[in-house]
């Protein structure tokens, strides 16, 4: 009886000190994050802006931000079968539902000819099959509740081979950047692999690399949360990981802030071998596990920019992407 | 700290002096309740009171309308320590005769629905004496032998013999015969019983042994029941007293919940000039020192009111329930804030607790899971159909009452009446659940499935537990402070920036120096 008391005593001082140290180390919880940075610095009018993909690629548009080459929209049953004609003069084209959640809904055509289609895995599809998958996304199979959806056709990006080979398994590797207030102050790149399925998604498996801001050098390596040295399907190293572009990425990240006036968020970019950076997604409710990957906690850095004074002009991009590569530079872990 | 313009962080100060005050209301009511009413902080048997309410309804045809009602009086286990009636526009009289006390309500002219209220309160106490009508010895000296067919002569004469055979006196003799008519093997009785209820059985068959009994209507005390109707039971004469049987149950000493409403053996309603008459109970439980009783009467008069005691009992009987829902809303708030538990819809696992409740624990589980899990396969097949999302729903609902209605008639027939409960459970909310689950299972696989169903399921399952603990169950229906109380810890909680217990397993590889 006492020494099942003093291990559950053992257990609980354990949880406070774990707490407290976590504290110390400026890591931030959900409900901090929710009511500390989301509610109180994303406007809820907003979110709109983001939540659709098709009026996010808009402002990004106006904004001057590159972005996959929207080839078309079809927002009705009846228009499904102008696919074909939609994408003549195009070699290869992305359908997305415009509010797909998760990556759910994005068909890849790499090549086709004549009705015949082919994804990048080499697999052909029929332009039946096309038309279906796109009648499926109009009927908000891919969107969060089901709603009516509509689907976005762009350019296929084609992703930095060079730079990332044997960094990413069967799928493009993305690049996450925390903005607060426009400044960035985390960044981290999802790599897919075979758990993952191909999609960058960290809960289901996929590599979350933490990178420095000042260099854009990876700093830390995680799956499922642990830490680990290599990616585990190509057996590449992942400290040898440098994301080229690294100002101009960091500058469109930042850039974010204008576009949309959403204070705490997430942008989602991919970096394209002859146009650059490019964004993809903005993300009013960004997940936590960047800090895992980087083996930092976020309130230091964001209370960094909570001290700064406002100036009466707010600073450009390239200023503040200056402030945030001089101060949240890491040191690499790896 | 210098702000963007535009986004100031407001003050928290006003946020706790909200909460300060919502926890002084709560505390100072709760006092008054405890102090002023005499309500005791925990529940407990021995001071418990009754409040029953009948409720007559009829049609009045036009024309004057007299109605005469059967009300209870003392007896043995119930003291009456108050009773009121309300009728608009009718004058009211009691009338106390030897052996019975009737309400009589009269009008002049009525037309139309009337409802009639008589409200009693009885309170439980084992010393309470047999009154009354209890002590009466039968009117008749002499029996007169019921006469019979000649298709039940031979039954009743083989039933009356066995159960002599069986018996030393009138009590014991009542208790065989009893247990002959609900012997369903017994031929004799199921002949009796062709032709007669069991009631009329019992009393012919008491007729013919020439032992004096009569007719009493009951009612069954359960807390917070509605709509309840009153239930024939036989009293039997025995050396100086009558004594209670329930003809349907071979059990004797199971007594003790049943009021006798009705033992003037003339009739529970009379109404003149008025059809369409019923009658209708409802009743609830209180905790309440006898003294207070009669204090607090007193002071209901007089004084600002705080408890939901002064409505009618049928809508007391509701709020019992919807008084546990806040305790229900607290433990959601408490898991995913504070421990980070996901659950599937906010607030689903309150609904499937006040679920369980009604099924009990165990059936409500296996209901649940049956009920989903079938429905998860259907819902499966649907989503093949590419069906629109309200159109989908709708399917999912009429599925689950199907999966209802089959698992109610097979349970039913398998022998397992508390299959019969899962009727209980809110349709349109397992079926949002079921859909909901689905999506989350193609999108993000089933282990995601099992960790938010399971954490639903453990949700409601805490919260099934606090609501049916009696002293929670107290404290929520007497106290209408503790609303307040749970309030502020809820906003309280709501301003939490910490880790969620969850939150530190997950981190845990950030928490090294």
């Amino acid at each position: 009886m006492a020494s099942w008391l003093s291990s559950a005593a053992a257990f609980v001082s354990s949880l406070f000190s774990t707490s407290r140290q976590l504290n110390l180390n400026g890591v931030m919880g959900m409900n901090k994050r929710n009511g500390a940075y989301i509610s109180r610095y994303n406007p809820r009018s907003k979110y709109p802006l983001v939540d659709d993909k098709l009026k996010t690629k808009i402002i990004a548009q106006q904004h001057g931000a590159t972005v996959p080459i929207l080839i078309g929209v079809i927002e009705h049953q009846a228009e499904v079968k102008r696919i074909h004609k939609l994408v003549q003069k195009w070699q290869s084209f992305v359908i997305k539902p415009a509010r797909g959640s998760g990556g759910k809904g994005i068909l890849v055509i790499s090549a086709h000819n004549n009705g015949v289609y082919e994804k990048p895995s080499g697999q052909v599809i029929t332009s039946k099959d096309v038309e279906r998958h796109i009648s499926n996304a109009l009927a908000g199979l891919f969107s969060l509740g089901g709603k009516n959806d509509v689907a976005v056709i762009e350019n296929l990006i084609k992703f930095d081979d060079v730079a990332f080979s044997g960094f990413s398994f069967e799928g493009v590797p993305d690049i996450r950047v925390i903005v607060f207030k426009g400044y960035p102050v985390m960044a981290m790149m999802r790599c897919s692999t075979a758990v993952s399925e191909g999609k960058a998604n960290l809960h289901q498996g996929a590599v979350g690399v933490g990178l420095d801001l000042a260099t854009g050098k990876a700093v830390r390596a995680v799956q499922f949360n642990q830490p680990i040295t290599h990616h585990p399907d190509t057996g590449r190293l992942l400290s040898e990981l440098v994301v080229p572009n690294w100002q101009a990425l960091l500058e469109l990240a930042a850039s974010a802030w204008e576009m949309t006036g959403l204070g705490y968020m997430g942008t989602d970019m991919v970096l394209d071998k002859d146009e650059g950076p490019m964004v993809l997604e903005l993300n009013a409710r960004p997940g936590l596990t960047i800090q895992i990957a980087n083996g930092e906690g976020l309130l230091p850095r964001l209370q960094n920019i909570e001290r700064l004074a406002t100036p009466i002009k707010y600073p450009e991009p390239a200023e503040r992407v200056a402030y945030a590569r001089q101060h949240f530079a890491a040191q690499p872990r790896l | 700290m210098p702000h963007e313009p535009g986004i100031n962080e407001p003050s928290r100060l006003p946020f706790y002096v909200l909460i300060l005050l919502l926890l002084i209301i709560g505390v100072a009511l709760s006092v008054i309740r405890n102090q002023d009413y005499g309500v005791p902080w925990t529940p407990s048997e021995s001071r418990q009171v009754w409040d029953i309410e009948a409720r007559i309804e009829f049609t009045a045809v036009g024309g004057p309308v007299k109605v005469s009602f059967a009300v209870p009086n003392s007896q043995a286990g119930f003291t009456l320590v108050d009773n009121s009636a309300s009728s608009a526009g009718y004058g009211l009289s009691y009338l106390n005769s030897r052996s019975s006390r009737r309400a009589q309500w009269s009008i002049r002219d009525a037309r139309g629905a009337q409802t009639l209220y008589y409200k009693t309160q009885f309170l439980v106490d084992q010393y309470a004496q047999q009154k009354l009508s209890t002590a009466i010895p039968p009117l008749l000296q002499n029996l007169p032998t019921p006469t019979f067919g000649p298709a039940h002569k031979g039954a009743v004469a083989a039933l009356s013999e066995q159960a002599l055979k069986r018996s030393a006196d009138n009590v014991t003799f009542t208790r065989e015969l009893i247990k002959q008519l609900n012997d369903l093997d017994n031929q004799n009785a199921a002949l009796m019983l062709n032709d007669f209820s069991k009631v009329e059985a019992l009393t012919k068959l008491l007729a013919y042994a020439k032992i004096h009994s009569k007719t009493v209507g009951v009612i069954e005390l359960e807390d917070g029941r509605r709509r309840q109707s009153i239930i024939p039971m036989i009293e039997v004469w025995e050396g100086d007293a009558w004594h209670l049987f329930n003809p349907e149950s071979n059990e004797q000493n199971a007594l003790n919940n049943v009021l006798v409403w009705d033992d003037s053996n003339v009739s529970l309603l009379d109404v003149i000039g008025g059809k369409n008459s019923k009658v209708s109970y409802s009743m609830i439980a209180q905790d309440i020192t006898p003294i207070s009783a009669t204090k607090k009467k007193a002071a209901a008069d007089s004084l600002l009111n705080f408890s939901i005691h002064s409505l009618p009992l049928e809508e007391q009987a509701m709020f019992k329930t919807i008084m546990l829902i806040p305790i229900g809303a607290l433990i959601v708030v408490f898991i995913r804030i504070l421990i980070g538990l996901k659950t599937s819809g906010t607030f689903m696992p309150v609904l499937i607790a006040v679920a369980f409740v009604q099924t009990q624990l165990l059936p409500g589980i296996i209901g649940f899971l049956l009920i989903v899990g079938t429905g998860l396969v259907i819902r499966g097949y649907l989503s093949k159909l590419n069906l629109l999302l309200v159109a989908r729903i709708s399917a999912v609902i009429i599925a689950v009452i199907l999966i209802i209605s089959v698992f109610t008639i097979v349970s039913f027939n398998m022998g397992l009446t508390q299959g019969l409960t899962i009727t209980f459970f809110p349709m349109i909310i397992l079926s949002w659940t079921i859909e909901r689950m689905s999506i989350l299972w193609e999108e993000e696989g089933a282990k995601e499935v099992l960790l938010q169903g399971g954490g639903s399921l453990f949700a409601a399952v805490l919260i099934y537990l606090a609501m049916t603990n009696p002293s929670i169950q107290h404290i929520t229906f007497n106290f209408i402070g503790s609303q307040f109380i749970v309030l502020a810890a809820i906003l309280l909680m709501g301003n939490y920036t910490g880790y969620r217990l969850l939150e530190l397993k997950r981190f845990k590889s950030l928490a090294e120096g």
